[in-house]
């Protein structure tokens, strides 16, 4: 659904933060989903997005961006060297994917653990690797695998990052590594093991 | 004296009379730019984008020459710290120069020292995804300057401060709506345009007013419910139709019509949306006061090469058939060059006169003569989960960078690629607000790129031709890319950079000679302009590799042998060169 954009002569909307009491998109979002289903209360506290804002936490499920946001990952659901999966965190205290942000946006991808470092073993979940999906040039989203060189790639300026070291960037205009997060296995099921390794997202206003 | 008065007021006089001293030394005698003065704009300053309304990137300016163009050198540089592709023309205003560089910053500068009056920078969402980082520079209206940003704000900035007057948003950023192009200033109006058609967006100029911001009216590119063209599409498909914006248009102030240049449909492969999708790949005639649209000329119907025609076209009378005909020229992202009569049947409407290759071209099999529509090759015409290959690639003939015409040499200038094909393969894509909706493999388009064996030999041009004998006059070859944006001189002089070796050229605008070049700190994709001052001309641009030029080199080393691949390297400098005393 878009934002219904009527009248472009306003002036600029402020960061919902230093606004709390306006409703922002996702609350209208969450108000009109809730009318249609015929709602009569409002139990989920539609301003409240604190959770569904924050990074992923230790603990967090992953949930695939294009597929159920309510069904967290299983380690079987990442197939090897395959088209990496666009996850978001899921926080099992609330039951919701933490959907608030695009930066939050993570690129899962199975790769062989034999031809991993130590560190990024530790790292990895029976072979499974996540990263921010969000590129440290321009913001765009990383979302490919290049099998032949066994990169990462981002389609807006081609830059290409190394999943099995650190993310290191091997071409294009990134200026850093593309940060990484920590996974573990709990009952097949994919758990966030640590926070991002740094802030995800381009530094463009300097 | 100063014991005597307290602290509080002494700040506050200090403050006033510290404060505007930096700027006043520069900015007292700063002179308003009317719509007079964009009508017929003095040699000696450069106040829009392309110099002129017509769009020719030309100036009367000769003292810089071909006879002394060799000992052109630097006058100053100045370093914007920021990286990124650099498109902006230094605008210039009786001394003062006015840039913008990527992620929405403006810059004033004294125009004969190079320096800093003010600089404005546009806070960026941290969540904005930039896919092209670039900017094309300022408006210049009374005393105010306009800015486009990518979070797809229009902000009107004191001329003088860079104070910040008022910010409109144009569109929904989120939605994937930004903006790089030069606001146009037509008739007391700011009009601009947005990109995103890789996102999906509903592409659409409007027009703003010049004091308030307040909006006057929007006229969508994409033909949709109430249009009569709206059959164009299938049911449904125009709200995500694309259509982009990515270039100010030209204008004719005397019809009060302006020109533009629209992009691509969205997704990419036309089987996905079957009809003739109007008005995408076209020009529109817009009456400037309504946003009414009273001509249009479809270039290609139905793309499915991401074939954008991007440029606005230029105005130019030129002779047919033993008359003179009020023209719209462009080079065509399809490879094709056009030419449109704008004044057809004396009714404002756009008619076909000619149109031919200029590059090397494998999907049109003809062109109507009437119509100037073209029958396409199905062999050449990319689709969902069908391979195609076909020339030019995806990038065109030429892409964005804006052709010249010098009305002395009477020639029009070019900025080609050539030999270079495209394999594309689509895929089926669903539609999700802020995504990617484009319908192809992101590897497909990294590796897209087909060398013909011409490309051996060369692939970027500089072309110069006669439009009335359909002649091509000169040509001037670089082995790469040219992503150059062309300007030309009355001191039969035609200057470009767009190389990836660093260097600015100039050429006799005659005969082609390559009479001077100059290899700068990175890539230049800027627009150039060229000013007096004191009886001294310059000549500037932008050097600053990036966008849509890095994203072909990284095709290019995608492909190509290793020690072919090449990488150039980035940053900002604005560059003003002149004559040694």
């Amino acid at each position: 659904m878009k934002r219904k954009i009527d009248s472009y002569t306003l002036p600029e909307l402020p960061q919902k933060d230093a606004m709390p009491c306006r409703l922002d998109r996702r609350g209208m979002l969450k108000l009109t989903a809730l009318a249609f289903l015929g709602v009569s209360h409002v139990a989920d506290n539609a301003f409240a997005d604190e959770a569904a804002d924050k990074r992923p936490q230790p603990g967090d499920r992953l949930v695939d961006i294009n597929g159920d946001l309510g069904k967290p990952l299983r380690i079987d659901d990442i197939k090897l060297a395959s088209k990496p999966i666009l996850a978001f965190p899921f926080d099992p205290a609330t039951k919701k994917a933490r959907d608030g942000s695009r930066l939050n946006k993570l690129l899962l991808i199975k790769l062989d653990a034999t031809a991993m470092n130590a560190e990024t073993k530790a790292r990895s979940a029976a072979g499974v690797l996540a990263f921010s999906a969000i590129c440290t040039h321009q913001g765009c989203d990383v979302s490919e695998f290049l099998p032949e060189d066994k990169n990462l790639l981002c389609f807006c300026h081609f830059s290409k990052y190394d999943p099995l070291a650190d993310g290191a960037v091997t071409a294009g205009p990134a200026p850093r590594n593309l940060p990484t997060l920590a996974l573990k296995e709990e009952n097949g099921e994919l758990v966030v093991a640590g926070l991002l390794s740094s802030a995800p997202g381009a530094k463009t206003n300097t | 004296m100063l014991k005597k008065l307290p602290w509080a007021p002494l700040g506050t006089v200090l403050a006033t009379l510290l404060a505007p001293l930096s700027a006043s030394a520069d900015m007292a005698n700063y002179s308003p730019v009317t719509e007079a003065r964009l009508i017929s704009p003095e040699p000696q300053n450069w106040l829009m984008y392309r110099g002129n309304y017509a769009g020719w990137g030309y100036s009367a300016l000769d003292r810089i020459n071909v006879d002394n163009v060799a000992k052109l050198t630097p006058a100053w540089e100045f370093s914007t710290g920021m990286s990124e592709g650099h498109q902006a023309p230094p605008l210039v205003n009786n001394g003062v120069m006015f840039i913008t560089t990527p992620n929405n910053q403006a810059i004033a500068l004294d125009a004969k020292s190079g320096k800093e009056i003010w600089r404005y920078k546009k806070q960026i969402p941290d969540e904005l995804q930039q896919l092209h980082p670039t900017n094309r520079g300022l408006a210049l209206f009374n005393d105010n300057a306009y800015l486009a940003t990518t979070d797809a704000f229009l902000v009107a900035l004191d001329a003088k401060t860079g104070k910040e007057k008022w910010k409109t948003a144009v569109a929904d950023w989120k939605s994937g709506y930004y903006m790089t192009l030069q606001p146009l200033v037509a008739n007391g109006k700011i009009i601009v345009g947005c990109s995103g058609g890789e996102y999906g967006i509903r592409g659409f100029i409007a027009a703003f007013d010049s004091e308030t911001g307040k909006e006057i009216w929007r006229t969508y590119t994409v033909a949709g419910p109430g249009d009569p063209n709206a059959g164009s599409w299938p049911t449904g498909k125009y709200a995500t139709g694309g259509g982009s914006v990515w270039i100010t248009g030209s204008y004719d102030p005397k019809e009060k019509l302006t020109y533009w240049g629209i992009g691509n449909a969205g997704p990419w492969m036309g089987d996905t949306r079957p009809g003739d999708n109007l008005y995408a790949n076209s020009v529109l005639a817009l009456d400037v006061d309504t946003g009414k649209m009273k001509g249009y000329h479809q270039y290609h119907h139905n793309d499915s090469w991401d074939w954008d025609e991007v440029s606005a076209p230029l105005l130019i009378d030129i002779e047919h058939n033993g008359k003179m005909v009020p023209s719209l020229v462009h080079a065509g992202r399809n490879g094709y060059l056009w030419w449109l009569d704008r004044d057809q049947k004396g009714k404002n409407d756009i008619g076909f006169v000619d149109a031919w290759p200029y590059v090397e071209q494998n999907v049109f099999t003809k062109i109507d003569p009437k119509t100037g529509r073209p029958t396409y090759d199905p062999t050449k015409v990319p689709g969902t989960n069908k391979t195609t290959t076909y020339c030019p690639s995806l990038w065109g003939g030429k892409d964005w960078p804006p052709e010249a015409y010098n009305p002395k040499t009477g020639l029009f200038y070019i900025p080609a690629q050539n030999n270079l094909c495209a394999e594309l393969t689509g895929e089926p894509v669903k539609y999700k607000a802020g995504d990617l909706y484009i319908g192809v493999p992101l590897q497909g388009i990294l590796t897209n790129v087909r060398m013909t064996e011409k490309a051996k030999d060369h692939i970027g041009e500089v072309q110069a031709w006669d439009l009335s004998k359909k002649k091509l006059v000169w040509q001037h070859n670089y082995q790469y890319m040219n992503w150059g944006p062309l300007m030309t001189t009355a001191g039969n002089l035609v200057f470009g950079g767009g190389t990836n070796d660093r260097k600015f050229h100039a050429f006799d605008a005659t005969t082609g000679k390559l009479l001077w070049e100059f290899p700068t700190n990175s890539g230049v994709i800027g627009v150039p302009s060229t000013f007096e001052i004191d009886g001294e001309q310059y000549v500037a641009v932008q050097s600053g590799w990036g966008v849509d030029a890095e994203r072909m080199q990284g095709a290019f080393n995608a492909v190509l042998p290793p020690e072919q691949k090449n990488t150039v390297p980035q940053g900002g400098v604005v560059w003003v060169f002149k004559l040694p005393k």
